[in-house]
C-alpha cells in the first residue's frame, strides 16, 4: 500500500493548490522515481505478502499475477493519471470543486479522511506487532482476531498511535526526511527477509511454499485475484486521480513511468519476500501459524527487522494521519490543522486497536479503492469526453452550483452496487469489482449530465 | 565528514544485504547475521543524513 495503501504527499505541499502549477515549478523524472519507490515499500507490505499465502495463492499465479497486475497499474498511471495531471496541473480537490461543487467535495473529503484513518490504523496495528515482540504479555493478533487481544496489546497500540499523532501534529517534514533516508535500507531488509528465510524452509519446492491451500478460513484466490489486487490496490491513486496532487508537477509524460519503481521494487519484491516469511511459519506451525509481521520478521532477521517494521509503519502512517487531518480540515475550514490532525490521530488509534483492519487488509484496500476511484472516472469524462459529447465541463464552476447531483449519483450508485455485488456474487476480494464500478461511474455521469443539462439543471 | 559518510553509508547497506546472502549460502550463522544487520542499520541511520538529499 500502499500501498497500497499509502497516501502521497505532494513534493511541494501548500504550493499552487488553487492554481495551475507554473512551468518553473515543474520537476523532472528523477524526482518521481525515488518518491514512488519509497512510498510503495510500506509497513503494510509486511501484511499483504503473508495474506496472499493465507488466501491460498499458488506460486505461478502469484508471480504471473504480480507481473501483469503491476504492469497494468503502471500503464494506468502512465496513460491515464499522468495525461490528466499534465493537462490540468491542478490538485484533485481543485478540479473536483470545479466539477462537483464545494459541498460535494466536502462529502468526498469526509470519506477520504475516514478511509485514511482506517488505513493508518492498520499501519499502527502492524507497528504494534513489532513493538510488542520484546514484551511477552502482548498477545499478537491472528486471522480470527477482529477485537483487541488484551490490555497489553491495547496499551502498545495507544502508545504508538499517540506518538504518531503527536509527530503528525507538528507537520510531516521530519518523518518525510526519515522516510527518504530509510527507503533504500528498508528495501534491502525486505530482500534480506527472503534470503534469511529460504534456508530455514523445510522444503524449497515452490508448491510447498505457496501451497495453494487457504489458511485461517480465507477464500482462495488465484491469478485473477492477485492480478486485480496488484492493479487496483492503489486504485484511489491512479484511477481515482488522487496522484494528480503529485503528477501535476511532472515536466513531461515520461514521469508517469515512475510508479514502476514502487510497483516492481515495493509491491513485487516486498510482497514476495513477506509472503515467504509466512510460508515458513505455515511449514513450521501449520494451522497455528502467526501472521503478525513483528514476530515473523524478528525470527528472520532480528532487531533490524523490527526496526524496519516500525519505521515502515511509522513513515507511512504519519503522512496518512496528516492527510486525513487536512481532509477533515477541508470539511470545517475554521478548525485548526492541529485539531484536525488530533481528531484524525484519535480515530486512527481507535481503528488500530482492532486487528480486523490489518487482518482483512486485502478486503479493506479493495473497498478503499472502490469508494474513491469512481471520482476519477468523472474527472476523465470531464477532461476528455465532455466537449465531444456535448456536456458542459467544469459544470459547478460555470453554474455557480455548490452541489452537482449528477456527480454525486455517478459516484455513489456504482460504488454501492459494486459493494453489494461483491457480497452477492461471493467475490473473494472487492478488487474484482473496481474496474466495472469505475466504468459504470463514467457512463452514468455522461447519461445523467446529458439528461440534467438538457432539462436545465447545470449542476 | 560528507566524504567519509558516503562510503561508510554504502558499506552499511552492503552490511544489510551481504549477511543474509552469506547465511543463504551457508557461510554465516543466523545470530551473527542478525547482529551484523543491526549494526549496519545503526550505521546507516547515522551516516545517511550526512550526505543524502532528503527533500
Amino acid at each position: 500500500m500502499s500501498d497500497s495503501e499509502k497516501p502521497v504527499i505532494p513534493p511541494s505541499t501548500n504550493e499552487y493548490e488553487s492554481e495551475r502549477v507554473p512551468d518553473h515549478a515543474l520537476k523532472g523524472p528523477a524526482s518521481f522515481w525515488g518518491m514512488y519507490a519509497g512510498e510503495h515499500t510500506a509497513g503494510t507490505e509486511f501484511m499483504i505478502g503473508p495474506l496472499f499465502v493465507a488466501y491460498g495463492v499458488g506460486a505461478g499465479d502469484l508471480i504471473l499475477g504480480l507481473l501483469v497486475g503491476n504492469l497494468m497499474a503502471v500503464l494506468t498511471w502512465r496513460y491515464l493519471t499522468t495525461p490528466v495531471s499534465i493537462k490540468l496541473r491542478y490538485t484533485l480537490y481543485h478540479k473536483l470543486e470545479k466539477i462537483c461543487g464545494r459541498k460535494l467535495v466536502t462529502i468526498y473529503n469526509f470519506a477520504n479522511g475516514l478511509l485514511f484513518c482506517f488505513l493508518a490504523g492498520a499501519m499502527v496495528t502492524v507497528s504494534a506487532t513489532a513493538v510488542g515482540v520484546p514484551f511477552p504479555g502482548v498477545k499478537m493478533p491472528g486471522f480470527a482476531d477482529a477485537m483487541p487481544t488484551g490490555f497489553a496489546w491495547s496499551a502498545v497500540v495507544v502508545l504508538i498511535g499517540a506518538a504518531m499523532t503527536a509527530v503528525a501534529m507538528r507537520g510531516y517534514s521530519v518523518v518525510a526526511r526519515v522516510a527518504n533516508y530509510a527507503a533504500p535500507w528498508m528495501f534491502l531488509v525486505f530482500a534480506a527477509c527472503a534470503l534469511a528465510t529460504i534456508p530455514n524452509l523445510s522444503s524449497t519446492e515452490l508448491s510447498d511454499i505457496w501451497t495453494g491451500i487457504p489458511q485461517g478460513g480465507n477464500p482462495k484466490i488465484g491469478f485473477w485475484g492477485v492480478m486485480f489486487f496488484a492493479w487496483f490496490c492503489n486504485a484511489a491513486m491512479h484511477l481515482g486521480m488522487s496522484d494528480m496532487s503529485v503528477l501535476r508537477f511532472a515536466k513531461k509524460p515520461s514521469c508517469g513511468w515512475a510508479p514502476a519503481a514502487g510497483m516492481y521494487l515495493g509491491h513485487c519484491i516486498a510482497w514476495i519476500s513477506a509472503s515467504l516469511l509466512f510460508a515458513y511459519q505455515v511449514q513450521k506451525f501449520g494451522d497455528e501459524a502467526s501472521v503478525a509481521p513483528g514476530p515473523m520478521v524478528y525470527d528472520a532477521v532480528g532487531w533490524a527487522g523490527l526496526i524496519c517494521v516500525v519505521i515502515a509503519g511509522w513513515t507511512t502512517a504519519n503522512p496518512t494521519i496528516y492527510r486525513a487531518g487536512l481532509a477533515f480540515q477541508g470539511i470545517a475550514p475554521s478548525m485548526s490543522r492541529t485539531t484536525a490532525t488530533l481528531i484524525a490521530g484519535v480515530v486512527c488509534t481507535a481503528a488500530g486497536l482492532f486487528p480486523a483492519f490489518a487482518m482483512k487488509l486485502l478486503d479493506f484496500v479493495g473497498i478503499y479503492g472502490m469508494v474513491l476511484a469512481p471520482i476519477g472516472a468523472i474527472i476523465v469524462v470531464d477532461v476528455f469526453l465532455a466537449d465531444r459529447l456535448g456536456i458542459t465541463s467544469d459544470p459547478a464552476e460555470k453554474s455557480g452550483s455548490s452541489f452537482n447531483v449528477a456527480a454525486l449519483l455517478a459516484w455513489v450508485l456504482p460504488a454501492a452496487i459494486g459493494y453489494w455485488a461483491v457480497g452477492y456474487f461471493k467475490m473473494p476480494l472487492p478488487t474484482y469489482a473496481t474496474l466495472p464500478v469505475w466504468l459504470g461511474s463514467g457512463a452514468l455521469y455522461i447519461v445523467l449530465s446529458k439528461v440534467m443539462q438538457k432539462n436545465g439543471h447545470h449542476a | 565528514m560528507k566524504t567519509i559518510s558516503l562510503p561508510v553509508g554504502l558499506l552499511a547497506l552492503f552490511g544489510t544485504i551481504a549477511p543474509p546472502l552469506l547465511f543463504l549460502l551457508g557461510k554465516m550463522d543466523h545470530e551473527p547475521m542478525k547482529a551484523t544487520m543491526l549494526v549496519s542499520c545503526l550505521v546507516w541511520f547515522i551516516t545517511a543524513p550526512m550526505w543524502m538529499k532528503a527533500d
